[in-house]
């Protein structure tokens, strides 16, 4: 069995956020990366895999963007990926979904894999549309929104989050395209040993140029903070000050303290 | 201009969020039909034409299928978009639609931008981006809350549609919530536990704080997805829907889906270091603190 993770590198969203000189998405400069949230699961999950076939599936973990991106193959690698795919593309934030689908696509077209796994969204964009759109380009089955998985005999059983605390189970046979959603599993720490085996396992480069034959078909065209909605009273300083301040406050405008 | 929506169907009901379908048709000021794969019980309150796929040929969950019957509709209407809510059907079709179709798509609109752009969140809400599609129809989805729900009124003229083709799904069937745990939907005070904590261990102290405040202690996802607390506890569209008088968030960034879930709350108390996040837009007061420090000061203070 071949199984293909697809994953993003995102910046720690906890940063602050300026617009880069396209004036269309954010500057690079001073944040931290790391792997796509939703994407760690994904990983987990093809490790989990691999773990209950005793080891016998091949595990590709890639990823599209600049050279530190590889950061993020490396962790995947660490978690229990057999090898990487590096799709060097020093532009890849101004690639849209259907763009970035195209170039997975191209490249899984002649690998055959029966399982492809990436997250339900990323952090940054939010689309989620590569994982479903890869899917049809590739014309795999797809589930989307995944919160349980199971495997036997060709056939994958997942159960999908949907709203209001309903699940619902759908079969799908391979080859497939699962996209994961938080809470599917417990994605694992790498070990120190199996960071520097990761070291040593082969990452390949490949040109972006080389898979992406498609036109963009969403620009981006403005990048901004959000209109400032609320109107809320923000309590800064020293901590018993704003202590006494928030008393005060939930004493006048709640009727909860007495 | 003219657009095509989506609503969707559970049981053979239509869910209350397709209303806010027609809360964005009447912002477009467009010309709308709808299609449905349900039932006769599940037609929307709408004089318009909807069409109407028959549930159990096509299945409560089968997007291969439905996808066909979304292309058949595009053909005989030729909307401008196809408009979806971003939920875990609109997700999961839209971008099936889109490439069957060869069209552009947006996900997550929450509002119309000049010039024929759409404005949607990114970097987990914190910024936005106004994007511009090129070529029509532009295959829509709408995030939950952004546009208001409007029931048009009237009788559907109804048009049955069916498409061919196959589905490689096999849908098992639904599972319900899991409901152990408080009922945090009658509770007049809630403090809920985000990430923000660091640690599990940390937990007992926002409890703590919940218990002077005679209040419940709730949950975001990411405190249910570490193991932290039980999905009973979890607040927001996938949990439960909470709106009491007072609610405080403990290190919680404030995403879309725990948003949705407890903004109808009297009045809301962030304690967050990040002035930035989500959580702000909604909250009454923020407090810029580290929660593990402020929670125990202002719970000492509390119980004095």
């Amino acid at each position: 069995m071949k199984i293909l993770v697809c994953i993003k590198q995102v910046p720690d969203m906890e940063s602050r956020f300026k617009p880069d000189a396209s004036g269309v998405w954010y500057a690079d400069t001073d944040l931290a990366f790391r792997v796509n949230e939703y994407d760690e699961y994904a990983i987990e999950q093809a490790v989990l895999l691999k773990e209950q076939l005793g080891g016998e599936p091949e595990v590709t973990v890639l990823s599209i963007g600049p050279d530190r991106v590889v950061e993020a193959i490396k962790k995947g690698l660490s978690m229990g990926g057999d090898r990487g795919v590096h799709v060097q593309d020093a532009a890849a934030h101004l690639k849209d979904s259907w763009q970035v689908a195209s170039i997975i696509a191209a490249y899984a077209a002649g690998e055959g894999f029966d399982l492809i796994l990436t997250g339900l969204q990323s952090q940054d964009r939010g689309s989620a549309q590569v994982g479903v759109t890869v899917a049809e380009l590739l014309d795999y089955a797809c589930a989307t929104t995944v919160v349980g998985f199971e495997y036997a005999d060709g056939t994958v059983t997942v159960k999908r989050e949907l709203e209001g605390g309903v699940k619902g189970t759908v079969r799908l046979k391979m080859p497939a395209v699962v996209t994961c959603q938080l809470g599917l599993n417990q994605p694992r720490y790498p070990t120190l040993p199996n960071i520097m085996k990761a070291k040593k396992k082969e990452v390949r480069v490949i040109p972006v140029a080389e898979l992406l034959h498609q036109d963009q078909r969403v620009a981006p065209v403005e990048f901004r903070a959000p209109a400032k909605k609320g109107s809320a009273v923000v309590l800064e300083g020293e901590l018993a000050d704003q202590v006494d301040r928030l008393i005060g406050i939930l004493k006048d405008k709640t009727a909860v303290l007495r | 201009m003219k657009l095509l929506l989506i609503g969707e169907c559970r049981e053979g009901k239509l869910l209350e969020y397709s209303y806010e379908l027609f809360g964005f048709a009447s912002q477009a000021g467009a010309e709308t039909a709808m299609l449905i794969v349900g039932g006769d019980g599940s037609l929307p309150g709408y004089g318009g034409t909807v069409y109407l796929a028959d549930a159990g040929k096509y299945g409560e969950y089968n997007p291969d299928l439905h996808k066909r019957l979304v292309q058949a509709v595009v053909e005989r209407e030729r909307p401008d978009y196809v408009v979806f809510m971003h939920t875990s059907y609109g997700w999961d079709l839209a971008p099936r639609v889109a490439a069957l179709l060869k069209v552009p798509q947006v996900s997550e609109v929450v509002a119309l931008a000049e010039g024929g752009g759409f404005e949607r969140p990114c970097l987990s809400q914190k910024m936005r981006q106004v994007v511009k599609p090129q070529g029509t129809p532009v295959v829509l989805t709408l995030q939950g809350g952004a546009f208001p729900a409007l029931v048009p009124g009237g009788t559907p003229q109804v048009q049955p549609v069916d498409a061919s083709g196959e589905g490689r799904l096999e849908f098992l069937g639904y599972e319900a919530a899991a409901r152990k745990g408080v009922d945090l939907t009658k509770a007049e005070v809630i403090v809920s536990v985000g990430r923000g904590v660091g640690k599990k261990e940390n937990i007992p102290v926002i409890a703590e704080l919940a218990r002077v405040l005679g209040g419940e202690v709730g949950a975001s996802r990411p405190v249910v997805d570490s193991g932290w607390m039980d999905a009973g506890s979890q607040v927001g569209v996938t949990g439960q829907t909470v709106s009491p008088k007072l609610y405080v968030a403990c290190g919680i960034s404030g995403a879309i889906q725990h948003l949705a879930g407890m903004k109808k709350s009297g009045f809301i108390v962030a304690i967050n270091k990040d002035k930035e996040a989500p959580i702000a837009g909604v909250a009454d007061v923020l407090v810029v603190a580290d929660v593990m420090q402020f929670v125990p000061a202002l719970t000492a203070k509390l119980a004095k």
